[in-house]
């Protein structure tokens, strides 16, 4: 990494090599123009482990190039690691060059990961007099798509789906040109050579001769759906403060009540709607993009009905593509120059994944006319392919930490460092919200969200990472790793792919994996107490886990206790229907009698009320999320879900409403059949001011939780916790169970660089494999 | 097996109870080997063990099972069922009354079936090693002179046709088990099939591809192995799917999907587009298939996955389950 003993001579020559993400980055220009400006000689060029460096020059000159090299890499850029060697100064280099890439190697070098556009791009396209005046594929080594648009490697435009546009003379003048900021920026692309916009009507006929942002904003003006090709996929977009129009999306999208996220044009824009931290400022405005979900003020359900109503938060985002500013370009009336764009009042518009009926994002143009016709009244396309289909990121901000909720674009495929080596591991993720994950060295790569593998276009998809990803990395895995529920579609791929490619599968329990991904985010090493509060896993005795103090050492865990077990009355259907859930609580209470009264408008409550009285032993479950569905149930505020985590995230938004609160001293117990809630529920059953019982029951929940994880960090001699799974998005109680977890002396580790809810399980899965016995040879 | 007195005087009751119901001249030859008289077709043989709990439900007992389901298994190979044999195993100290009524229901389903019980031996195990009784028996056919019926026949455009509702066997089980007392009972489908299956070879057996009948797994599961051995897809229309009312409401009071329930009397069957509409009225117009529903279609894909399109408009995987619907949802 460091440079160097005092030369003998001072000519010197060194070759270097450079690994990380450094290449469609604009890292040989910079590498071009730092040596030009040292007066050095020589040449930089790409291969498959990243970047090689020839350098000679006077010795001093080195050294303060290596300075640089250290510290001012462009922005897209991560150097990983450098390695220095001293080679013999050669004579005839009289020029420093950049040379074709180089095919050989073992592959080390990344895929950079897509980003917004960047400001000296978007003054082009807001400038009149540059020729990519309102061009809407504009971008430059320091930003545009990259990963979605990326076959495999090395990253070079015949790679990409630019392949397709052969550059003008002027685009390959500036691709060609050192100096210039599109120096080998393989998406080039201008008005005259590069991919061009279209406007499509449902039944996908071109409007030819129409200017397709004019048609798109005057539709979403009129209230129409339009369909917009994006960077990872489609869109659903429509007037967010048009009720009618989001009336209408939600009827055609069979989307009844999960909440849309919104995009707007800036900051100033958003204030309105919700509160905003600095760090949430600075993520919004992040060169990744996220969704962020900020917290909503009063008014928004008011001002945007049927957005998000009754959910503490709002979705938000910024645009990130040049066709997303031209949009609110062309609403403010195409000004001239970028000042207007901070001070624009902009429009709301969401901007809501275009996968209907659960499947992955709709990406290429005539499938979206067909799968997308009947919900959209037109469509806003562009004829570059979409190679990886990517969906939004999302995460959120609670007590000053920052949690995913899906990672995805912006963020994949960037690496998670692990704390060791380790075999090459391909971990599958579970059944809902799956991606998978790939180790290669002592590195972890997370793909984006997937999503729920329950069909077929959704498997594809599974597939269709798998395969890109593992070229990408050109790796073959050694060892395979999933959960261990038999019935999942990853568990069977994983057998199968095990099975041909004659190497260990390993079956990793869900919460176990919950909280080693924690343990991976934070490469901890050693014995943790584990706390994973998530909804329902299969358990090692064929349980149905989900509230487990565990403690976990490596591939070694042991479940030291548990919430206590709620009947699940109908499985997933129970998981699905909270007043199920709250049956079962009244039944647990001794009210069993009361719930066909109590859930009169559910036509299988009377069944439910015999069947949980009638002594049949009906499997129950530890999953606090199933607690959680209880809670709601019996406040009365979700009785069926509509979207999953619904009557959480209610009870989660009533608690926020009315602030803290202290919790019921006589609120849990910790019994030899688990941490028993029964007792807060007893005090739900009777409450009446709803929103004051939520907000006391989250606060005897993350007391109860605190007892009872001390009680067992003490008995196992445990400095150390991990908290995952689904519920630690509830940042109600993650924020309290941080700090008082804390407050108690206790190191508390949370995700970080993934999801804690499923998102984030294939990392884990891959770091227990990687120390299980079955793959250390 | 019992050394103990008990378990020799309950064999020799048992001899005699079985020989008071099932007894024919077959069983009274008394040889270690029954000899059969030749037949001019090829010989369809098959074996399948029963084992239920409980062992009596509305619509049949574990007796009327051992004999449907051998002689379903032949039906569906497209055979004539001609002869059974029956292996019993019995748990000691197992009530004489139930096994009376066991072995009396097995009479009649082979009477009524056609079939003669020509071979039988039973086994008594130590109280606790066993689970009351379990049934095995074992079914000779002759087969259709020209059939061809084979799992891996099925080719993409081919059309599905079910013979009646859905789930009612397994949902019977369950209400009983689960104690769920609902104001119509369930009745298991529990039937011989080869009366059906004769009348729907001598309809368009050329065009029948194959047929099944989709006891434990299901639909599911009998889906997901024809898709797998012929090396097609499978998309099934939920709409088209027969269902009772009340095994409807079962499963969604207990949260299992109808597919991946157990059937006894009902035959999915795969033909030709061609002959699919005759095959549909051949079925409906017997007793046992009145019913009867086209309930999808054979696709190509590479994956042979089995799909359904659901009433919602979406379209999802119907997976085979390796054993109980365990809970998914995280
Ligand atoms: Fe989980
Ligand atoms: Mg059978
Ligand atoms: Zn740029
Ligand atoms: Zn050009």
């Amino acid at each position: 990494m460091t440079l160097l003993e005092a030369p003998v001579t001072s000519l010197a020559q060194h070759r270097v090599r450079v690994r990380g993400v450094v290449q469609g980055v604009g890292f040989r220009p910079w590498i071009w123009r730092l040596a030009h400006e040292h007066g050095l000689r020589g040449w930089v060029r790409n291969d498959a482990e990243g970047v090689e460096i020839l350098l000679q020059g006077e010795h001093a000159a080195i050294a303060a190039f290596a300075l640089r090299l250290e510290h001012e890499a462009p922005p897209l850029a991560r150097i990983d690691t450098l390695h220095w060697a001293s080679q013999a100064p050669q004579a005839g280099l009289h020029d420093f060059a950049i040379l074709a890439s180089a095919h050989h190697g073992t592959a080390r070098t990344l895929i950079s990961h897509d980003s917004a556009v960047c400001p000296d791009c978007l003054a082009e396209i807001f400038d009149p007099n540059a020729r990519r005046w309102r061009y809407a594929f504009s971008n430059c080594t320091h930003c545009g798509p990259r990963y979605t648009i990326t076959r495999g490697i090395p990253y070079d435009r015949a790679r990409t789906s630019m392949a397709a546009f052969p550059m003008c003379a002027a685009c390959a003048a500036e691709y060609a040109d050192p100096g210039d900021r599109r120096f080998h920026a393989e998406p080039i692309a201008c008005p005259i050579c590069g991919p061009r916009l279209g406007w499509l009507d449902a039944h996908g006929h071109a409007q030819d001769g129409t200017d397709a942002l004019q048609a798109a904003v005057a539709a979403l003006r009129a209230g129409a759906i339009v369909a917009i090709k994006g960077l990872g996929g489609f869109h659903l977009a429509c007037d967010a403060r048009n009720a009618d129009a989001v009336q209408r999306l939600r009827q055609r999208k069979q989307r009844e009540m999960k909440p849309f996220a919104l995009m707007l044009a800036n900051l100033h824009s958003i204030e309105p709607l919700a509160l905003l931290d600095a760090d949430e400022r600075a993520r919004l405005q992040s060169p990744e993009r996220p969704i962020a979900l900020l917290r909503k003020r009063g008014r928004v359900d008011a001002l945007l009905p049927g957005v998000c109503d009754g959910m503490a938060r709002l979705g938000v985002m910024l645009p990130y593509t040049p066709l997303h500013y031209l949009l609110f370009h062309e609403y403010a009336g195409r000004p001239a120059g970028s000042t207007w764009l901070d001070a624009f009042d902009s429009p709301a518009l969401v901007m809501t994944s275009a996968n209907p009926c659960g499947e992955p994002l709709v990406a290429d143009n005539a499938e979206a006319v067909r799968r997308l016709g009947g919900i959209a009244d037109a469509l806003l396309v562009h004829d570059r392919a979409i190679v990886v289909r990517c969906d939004d990121s999302v995460l959120q901000h609670a007590g000053g930490q920052m949690q995913f909720v899906r990672r995805a674009r912006g963020y994949v495929p960037r690496a998670i460092r692990l704390q060791a080596d380790g075999p090459v591991v391909l971990a599958v993720g579970a059944h809902l919200k799956n991606t998978l994950c790939i180790t290669r060295g002592d590195e972890a790569f997370i793909s984006q969200h997937i999503g729920t593998l329950d069909n077929a276009a959704t498997r594809a998809m599974f597939d269709e990472v798998a395969q890109h990803l593992l070229g990408l990395l050109q790796v073959q895995p050694v060892v395979l790793a999933h959960d261990l529920h038999p019935d999942f579609h990853s568990t069977r791929y994983a057998q199968t792919l095990a099975a041909r490619l004659d190497v260990p599968c390993i079956a990793v329990q869900h919460h176990h994996a919950h909280i080693a991904a924690v343990a991976a985010d934070h490469r901890h090493s050693g014995p943790l107490l584990g706390l994973a509060l998530d909804g329902v896993g299969l358990g090692t005795d064929g349980g149905a886990w989900g509230g487990e103090l565990l403690r976990i050492d490596g591939a070694h865990c042991e479940r030291i206790d548990h919430l206590r077990a709620l009947a699940l009355p109908g499985g997933d259907r129970a998981a699905r229907e909270p007043w199920r859930m709250a049956a079962a609580a009244l039944a647990a209470m001794g009210h069993g009698d009361t719930i066909a009264r109590r859930f009169a408008g559910q036509p299988q409550a009377l069944a439910v009320q015999r069947w949980l009285t009638s002594g049949a032993a009906i499997p129950g479950s530890s999953s606090l999320g199933r607690w959680f569905d209880a809670a709601a149930g019996l406040l009365g505020i979700c009785a069926v879900m509509d979207f999953e985590a619904e009557a959480a995230m209610r009870l989660e938004a009533l608690a926020l409403r009315h602030g803290p609160a202290q919790p019921w001293h006589d609120g849990f117990r910790i019994t030899r059949d688990g941490l028993d809630l029964l007792p807060a529920l007893q005090h739900l059953h009777s409450a009446t001011d709803t929103a004051e019982a939520a907000a006391r029951f989250h606060a005897t929940l993350a007391a109860a939780l605190v007892a009872w994880s001390l009680q067992a960090a003490q008995a196992h001699d445990l400095g150390v916790i991990a908290l995952g799974g689904g519920c630690l998005l509830n940042t109600v109680l993650a924020t309290m169970l941080r700090a008082q977890l804390a407050a108690h002396g206790l190191l508390v580790l949370e995700a970080q660089q993934v999801p804690p809810n499923d998102g984030g399980l294939s990392l884990g899965q891959a770091w227990v494999a990687r120390q299980h016995p079955a793959s250390i040879h | 097996l019992s050394h103990g007195g008990g378990g020799r005087a309950m064999v020799q009751l048992v001899r005699e109870l079985f020989a008071r119901h099932l007894g024919n001249t077959w069983l009274e030859q008394g040889n270690d080997g029954t000899v059969l008289p030749p037949i001019s077709g090829r010989l369809v043989l098959t074996t399948d063990s029963h084992v239920v709990a409980p062992l009596f439900f509305p619509g049949g007992d574990i007796g009327s099972l051992a004999v449907h389901g051998t002689v379903n298994d032949l039906a569906v190979m497209g055979a004539r069922p001609l002869w059974l044999t029956a292996g019993f195993i019995l748990e000691e100290g197992f009530p004489l009354g139930d096994l009376d009524r066991i072995a009396a229901s097995m009479a009649r389903a082979c009477a009524a079936a056609g079939v003669l019980l020509v071979a039988g031996d039973t086994k008594v195990v130590e109280h606790g090693k066993g689970d009351g009784v379990f049934i095995t028996t074992t079914g000779v056919g002759e087969a259709h002179p020209h059939c061809t019926l084979s799992g891996s026949a099925a080719r993409p455009g081919d059309v599905v046709l079910l013979s009646g509702t859905l789930g009612d066997h397994g949902m019977a089980i369950m209400s009983q088990r689960e104690n769920l007392g609902f104001d119509t009972p369930i009745e298991s489908d529990s039937a011989a099939l080869h009366g059906l299956t004769a009348q729907l070879m001598a309809c368009a057996g050329a065009d029948i591809r194959l047929m099944r009948d989709p006891t434990r797994g299901g639909l599911a599961a009998t889906m997901n192995e024809i898709a797998d051995q012929s090396g097609v897809g499978v998309l099934l229309d939920e709409a088209a799917i027969p269902l009772r009312p009340e095994v409807a409401a079962a499963c969604e009071l207990l949260g299992l999907d109808p597919l991946n329930v157990a059937n006894e009397g009902k035959l999915v069957l795969v033909c030709a587009e061609q002959a699919a509409t005759a095959l549909l009225a051949t079925m409906r117009a017997h007793p046992l298939g009145r019913a009867a529903a086209r309930i999808g279609g054979i696709t190509t894909d590479a994956n042979h996955f089995v799909q359904m399109r659901t009433q919602l408009g979406g379209c999802r995987m119907v997976d085979w389950l390796s054993g109980e619907q365990l809970p998914r949802i995280c």
